[in-house]
C-alpha cells in the first residue's frame, strides 16, 4: 500500500503537469479590461492539483495517510484475479460494442458474467442473456428513438429485420 | 381571489378525462425513464414531443409535464436502487440513499424521497401559484454576477462534505473543475484542452460521463473486491405494514431536509442560469449544516435523501417560472417544452400569461395533479425497485454494469465517452483505494461548466475588476456569505488549535 | 408504447391536425433503417426546435418509413456534428440540421480536416434575418441614436451574443467596423440566455434572430432598430435595413438539412420530396412567416454553388475579423 500510495501521488502529478502544459495554449494570465484568459481557469486549478499532490506526497513522507503506515499488499492474488476478471470483462464488453453491436456485446457479457463469474445455471444464463438485449432493443430503438451502435456489417441483416418488426 | 378561480379552472381542465388518462400516462412513462440511469426527463420529453402534435396544445403541455414530473421521481430511484446518480439533480441523493440500500433500508429511502418530493413538489406549486410574475422579475436580476455568487456558494456549502484527508479533497475539487473545462471555450471561440489531440474530447466531458464511471464502474468494481464478491444486502420483503411504518419514520427523520430542500430548491431554481441541481447540491449542504447530528449525513440519514429529492421537484417546478412568465428556459427540457409550444402555434414570452390564460393555468393545474398521481404511483412501484435489491448479487451486478454502459451511450451517443467512462471507472477504483474522495470531483465537474463562464462574463462587464461581486445589491451579500462559509473550518480549526495549545 | 402511440392516432382521427396524406412511395428507394437526424447543436436552440418541429410534421404525416431519430451533437461549435458526418459509417441514413456553423467552424478550426462541400444538398427550409435590438428602458428608439450612444460610451457599451466566431459576432464585427464602434461582446452559451439578460437589463443590445427575441418584443420590452436582411420585414415594416443605410451588407442563417457526403443519388432524392413536403406543409408555412423565416428555394446545383459562396464570404468575414 506504501508503494502504491505514493506512485499514485506521481502519476497523478505527472497529469497535472499535463493539463498544466495543455492549458497554456490559450491565455493563462488576466488580460488587463478584460479578465482572465481562456487557459486561466484549468491551468490555475491544474496547478491546485499539482499542489494538492506534493501535499499528499508530504503527508506520505510522515507517515500521515493510512495507506502510508501499511505494509500489505495493494491487492492479494484475489483482489487481483477480481479485478482482471470483472473489470477486464467490463474492458472487453465495450471493445465488443464496436464489433458485434450494442446488443449482442451485451448478450455477451451477460453471458459470460452469469455463467462463468456467478456460476448461474445455464437455464438461468442463457433466459436473461438472450431476452435482456432483447427486451433493451425495444426500449431503446422503438420506444425511446435511441439507435445503439449496430458494429461492424456483418450485423446489419439481423437489424434490418428487426426494424421491419418493429416499425 | 382571481387566481383562486383560475386556479380552479385549471384543476378542473388537468382532471378531465382525456387529460387524467395523459397525466398517469405520462407520470408512469417517465418514472421509468428516469429510473434509467443516463436518461432523464429530457429524453422523455424530447421523444414525446412529435406525438403531442396530434392532440390539442392543452393536452400536449399537460402530457409532457406529467413526463417531467415522472422522471423527476425516477431519478432517485436509480440513485437508490443502483448507487448511480441517473441525472445531474439526482446527486446528491445517492450521498445517503446508497448507504441506506446497502443497511438494507433501501424501502426507507426510496419512500422518503417521494414523500419529500410531493411536499417540495406541492411547496414550489403553491409559491408558484401566489408569486409567479414577482419572481419573475427578480429572476431577470440575476446577471452574471449574481450567479457566480451563487455558485460560490454551492461550493461553500460543500467544504465539509468531503474525507478527512484534506489534500486529496481539494485533488479531487480541482480535477473536477478543469475536467469540465474540456472542450470548447466558449468565450473565445476556441477549442481547449482536447486532451492528446483526440477530437472526441471536443465535445468535453459530460457530468454523466464522470457519475456512471465513478459510481457505477469504479464503485461496483471497489465493492466487489472489498467483500469478495459476497456482497449481502438483506432488504426485507416489502408488506403495506412496512412501508406504513417507513412513511412514518421518513416522516420523522426526514421532515426537516424536506423543508431545507422545498425552499431552497424553489428559489435556486427559478433562476434560469443555475436550475434544480444546485438546488438540490445546496439544500444538502444547508440541511447538512443546519443538522445537530451533521456526522449522520453520508451513512444514510433519512434528511440527507429527503433535502436534495424535495429540491429537485421543487426546483424542476421553479424552473418552469422563467418559461411561462418570460419563455427563457431554465433547463434543457423546459428549452424542448417551448419549442412544443411554438409548435402548437403559441409564442413564449412576458405575453403568454396574458394571452393564454386557459393554457397557462391548465399546466400549472396540472402540475398539482401530476404531483399527487406522481407519489400515488411511485408508492406503488417501491415493492418493484426493492424486489429488484433482493436479486442475487452476481445477477444485480452484470445488470449495473450494462445498464450503466447502455445508459451511457445513451446519453452521450459517442463511443469515446463509453471508454471515457470505462477509464474512469479503473482510475475511480484505485483512487478509492487510497481514499480520494470523488464525491467533489462529482459536483465540482456539474457546477464548474456554470462557474467559469459566469466569472469570465462577469470580468467583462467590469473591465476585468472583482469588485463586481461585492458592490452589486445582490451579489454582494451572497459573496460575503460564501466567503465566511469558506472560512469558516480554517477558522474553528484555528481556535481549536490555540485553546489546545492554552492547555 | 405501442400501445399509447395507437392511443394517441386514435386520438387524432377526432381531432383535424393532419394537413396532409400519407405519403406512398410506392417505388424507388426507402430507407431500411432508422434515419440518424443530427443536430448541429445544443438541445434547445434554434436549430433544435427546428429540427424538432420537422421531425414533428414528418411523423405526424407517416411521410417516411422509418422514424427520424434526432441527436444534438453541438460539442466544439458544431465540429462534432461535422466529423460525425464526414466519418458516417452509412451516409444514405445520415442528415444533419444545420445552422451557419456548417461554414464557419471548417474555417476556424482547419485541423478538423472537414470539406463541406462534400457533404450532400437535401433542402433549404428557410434563411433567418437578424436584428439589433435594445431594451425600450435605454431610450433609445433609432439606429442612429444607437450610434450616437455607442460613441458616447467609447468602449462602455455593452452588448451580449452566443461568442466570438458565431453568427451575431459576425454581424455585429461588420457593424462595428462600419460605423467606428467599440462595444464589450459578452459571450453567452445560447440565444435564450442572451434575450434573458437583455430583458433583465444586465446587457444593453443584442444582435438576435427574430424568433429569439419575439416574445419580448409582443410585451414591449424590447425595440428592433436595424435589420441585416435583404430587403424590409413583414413583421417589422418600420424598421430600416442596413442596406437602405449604405452598406452593402445581410447575413442570414442557413436552415438547411444536408445530407452525409456519399450519400447515393436516390436515397438524396427521397431525402428531398419528404421534406420537399415538409417545407410545403401549412404547419412550415406557417412557421416560416410567425417565426419570420425567408424562403430560400434551391436545387442541388444552386445549392452547390450557394455553399462555395458562403464558404468564401465567411473566410473573408472571420479574416476581417480576427485582423
Amino acid at each position: 500500500m506504501r508503494q502504491g500510495e505514493i506512485s499514485l501521488v506521481g502519476l497523478l502529478a505527472l497529469f497535472s503537469l499535463y493539463l498544466m502544459w495543455k492549458s497554456t495554449e490559450l491565455p493563462i494570465g488576466y488580460i488587463r479590461g478584460q479578465g482572465p484568459g481562456g487557459g486561466f481557469w484549468p491551468f490555475w486549478l491544474a496547478l491546485g492539483m499539482l499542489l494538492s499532490c506534493l501535499a499528499s506526497a508530504w503527508n506520505w513522507w510522515r507517515g500521515l495517510s493510512p495507506a502510508s503506515r501499511s505494509d500489505e499488499p495493494l491487492m492479494d492474488a484475489f483482489g487481483w484475479r477480481t479485478l482482471l476478471y470483472v473489470g477486464g470483462s467490463v474492458v472487453v464488453f465495450v471493445a465488443l460494442i464496436s464489433i458485434v453491436s450494442m446488443y449482442g456485446a451485451v448478450a455477451a457479457f451477460l453471458f459470460y458474467y452469469l455463467r462463468f463469474l456467478g456460476r448461474h445455471s445455464w437455464f438461468l444464463t442463457l433466459t436473461i442473456s438472450i431476452l435482456l438485449p432483447i427486451g433493451l432493443f425495444f426500449f431503446f430503438e422503438a420506444v425511446m428513438l435511441i439507435s445503439m451502435p449496430q458494429g461492424m456489417s456483418f450485423t446489419q441483416p439481423f437489424f434490418d429485420l428487426m426494424y421491419d418488426i418493429i416499425y | 381571489m382571481e387566481v383562486i378561480s383560475f386556479l380552479a379552472d385549471g384543476i378542473l381542465l388537468a382532471l378531465e378525462p382525456v387529460n387524467f388518462a395523459l397525466i398517469i400516462i405520462g407520470v408512469t412513462v417517465g418514472l421509468f425513464i428516469g429510473a434509467m440511469p443516463g436518461l432523464g426527463s429530457v429524453n422523455g420529453v424530447a421523444i414525446l414531443l412529435p406525438i403531442t402534435f396530434l392532440v390539442p396544445p392543452n393536452s400536449a403541455i399537460i402530457f409532457l409535464a406529467a413526463i417531467y414530473y415522472g422522471a423527476m421521481y425516477g431519478g432517485a430511484i436509480s440513485s437508490v436502487t443502483l448507487g448511480i446518480p441517473g441525472a445531474s439533480t439526482a446527486v446528491a441523493t445517492t450521498f445517503d440513499g446508497r448507504p441506506l440500500a446497502l443497511q438494507g433500508r433501501a424501502s426507507l429511502a426510496l419512500v422518503t424521497a417521494a414523500l419529500a418530493s410531493f411536499v417540495g413538489g406541492t411547496v414550489a406549486n403553491v409559491l408558484f401559484t401566489l408569486f409567479a410574475p414577482v419572481l419573475a422579475s427578480t429572476a431577470l436580476s440575476f446577471g452574471p454576477p449574481e450567479i457566480f455568487a451563487l455558485m460560490l456558494l454551492a461550493f461553500a456549502t460543500f467544504v465539509g462534505l468531503g474525507g478527512d484527508d484534506i489534500p486529496k479533497t481539494v485533488f479531487s475539487i480541482c480535477l473536477g473543475l478543469v475536467l469540465a473545462a474540456v472542450g470548447f471555450d466558449t468565450i473565445s471561440g476556441e477549442p481547449r484542452l482536447v486532451l492528446f489531440e483526440i477530437d472526441g474530447f471536443m465535445r468535453g466531458i459530460g457530468f454523466i460521463v464522470l457519475a456512471i464511471g465513478v459510481y457505477g464502474i469504479g464503485e461496483m468494481l471497489w465493492t466487489i473486491e472489498q467483500t469478495r464478491g459476497e456482497v449481502t444486502t438483506t432488504n426485507p420483503k416489502m408488506t403495506v405494514k412496512g412501508m406504513a411504518s417507513d412513511a412514518k419514520e421518513a416522516m420523522q427523520r426526514g421532515w426537516k431536509g424536506t423543508w431545507i430542500g422545498s425552499l431552497i430548491g424553489f428559489f435556486v431554481g427559478i433562476l434560469p442560469a443555475a436550475g434544480a441541481t444546485p438546488g438540490s447540491l445546496m439544500s444538502y449542504g444547508v440541511a447538512k449544516m443546519l443538522s445537530k447530528t451533521p456526522e449522520e449525513y453520508g451513512n444514510g440519514s433519512p434528511d440527507g435523501v429527503a433535502a436534495p429529492e424535495a429540491a429537485n421537484n421543487s426546483a424542476s417546478t421553479g424552473s418552469m417560472l422563467p418559461m411561462l412568465t418570460l419563455g427563457i428556459p431554465g433547463s434543457p427540457t423546459t428549452a424542448i417544452l417551448l419549442g412544443g409550444m411554438v409548435i402548437w402555434g403559441l409564442t413564449p414570452g412576458p405575453r403568454l400569461f396574458l394571452d393564454e390564460t386557459e393554457f397557462v393555468w391548465g399546466l400549472i393545474g396540472s402540475f398539482y395533479i401530476s404531483n399527487i398521481a406522481a407519489l400515488v404511483i411511485n408508492l406503488a412501484f417501491i415493492p418493484l425497485f426493492v424486489w429488484m435489491l433482493r436479486m442475487p448479487f452476481t445477477i444485480l451486478a452484470p445488470l449495473i454494469f450494462v445498464l450503466s454502459i447502455i445508459g451511457g451511450f445513451a446519453a452521450s451517443r459517442s463511443m469515446h465517452d463509453l471508454w471515457l467512462i470505462v477509464i474512469f471507472g479503473m482510475a475511480a477504483f484505485f483512487l478509492r483505494k487510497f481514499d480520494y474522495p470523488l464525491a467533489p470531483a462529482v459536483l465540482a465537474i456539474v457546477l464548474g461548466p456554470i462557474a467559469e463562464p459566469t466569472l469570465r462574463q462577469s470580468l467583462l462587464l467590469s473591465s476585468g475588476d472583482p469588485m463586481i461581486f461585492f458592490n452589486r445589491p445582490i451579489a454582494g451579500p451572497i459573496t460575503i456569505i460564501a466567503i465566511i462559509l469558506i472560512l469558516l473550518p480554517g477558522i474553528k480549526l484555528l481556535r481549536r488549535k490555540r485553546a489546545m495549545a492554552k492547555n | 408504447m405501442k400501445l399509447t402511440k395507437r392511443l394517441f392516432l386514435a386520438l387524432a382521427a377526432s381531432t383535424t391536425i393532419a394537413t396532409l396524406p400519407i405519403a406512398a412511395f410506392a417505388d424507388g428507394w426507402q430507407p431500411k433503417r432508422p434515419i440518424d437526424f443530427t443536430i448541429m447543436a445544443g438541445a434547445g436552440g434554434g436549430a433544435d426546435q427546428i429540427a424538432r418541429f420537422i421531425q414533428s410534421v414528418v411523423e405526424a404525416n407517416g411521410l417516411t418509413n422509418r422514424p427520424l431519430i434526432p441527436t444534438n451533437r453541438g460539442g466544439g461549435s458544431g465540429a462534432e456534428s461535422l466529423l460525425h458526418l464526414k466519418d458516417a459509417r452509412d451516409p444514405d441514413h445520415t442528415l444533419l440540421v444545420t445552422l451557419n456553423s456548417f461554414y464557419t467552424t471548417p474555417i476556424r478550426q482547419e485541423a478538423l480536416g472537414v470539406d463541406i462541400e462534400t457533404f450532400t444538398p437535401i433542402i433549404m427550409m428557410g434563411v433567418d434575418p437578424f436584428v439589433l435590438w435594445v431594451h425600450k428602458d435605454s431610450g433609445i428608439a433609432t439606429f442612429e441614436e444607437f450610434v450616437a450612444k455607442v460613441k458616447e460610451m467609447d468602449g462602455e457599451f455593452v452588448m451580449g451574443g452566443t461568442g466570438t466566431g458565431q453568427e451575431d459576432s459576425i454581424v455585429i464585427a461588420y457593424m462595428s467596423g462600419a460605423y467606428d464602434l467599440k462595444v464589450k461582446y459578452i459571450p453567452y452559451d445560447g440565444g435564450g440566455a442572451v434575450a434573458k439578460d437583455l430583458a433583465g437589463k444586465q446587457i444593453m443590445a443584442t444582435v438576435n434572430n427574430p424568433s429569439e427575441a419575439k416574445g419580448f418584443y409582443e410585451a414591449g420590452d424590447f425595440v428592433p432598430l436595424l435589420a441585416f436582411s435583404d430587403e424590409r420585414m413583414e413583421a417589422y415594416p418600420d424598421v430600416p435595413t442596413l442596406k437602405e443605410k449604405g452598406h452593402d451588407f445581410s447575413y442570414y442563417n442557413q436552415r438547411a438539412i444536408v445530407g452525409a457526403p456519399g450519400m447515393s443519388d436516390e436515397a438524396a432524392a427521397y431525402y428531398r420530396e419528404v421534406f420537399g413536403k415538409v417545407y410545403d406543409s401549412e404547419k412550415w408555412q406557417g412557421y416560416l412567416v410567425s417565426e419570420s423565416l425567408s424562403p430560400l428555394i434551391m436545387d442541388e446545383a444552386e445549392t452547390r454553388a450557394y455553399w462555395s459562396r458562403q464558404v468564401q464570404n465567411h473566410r473573408q468575414l472571420l479574416s476581417e475579423m480576427s485582423n
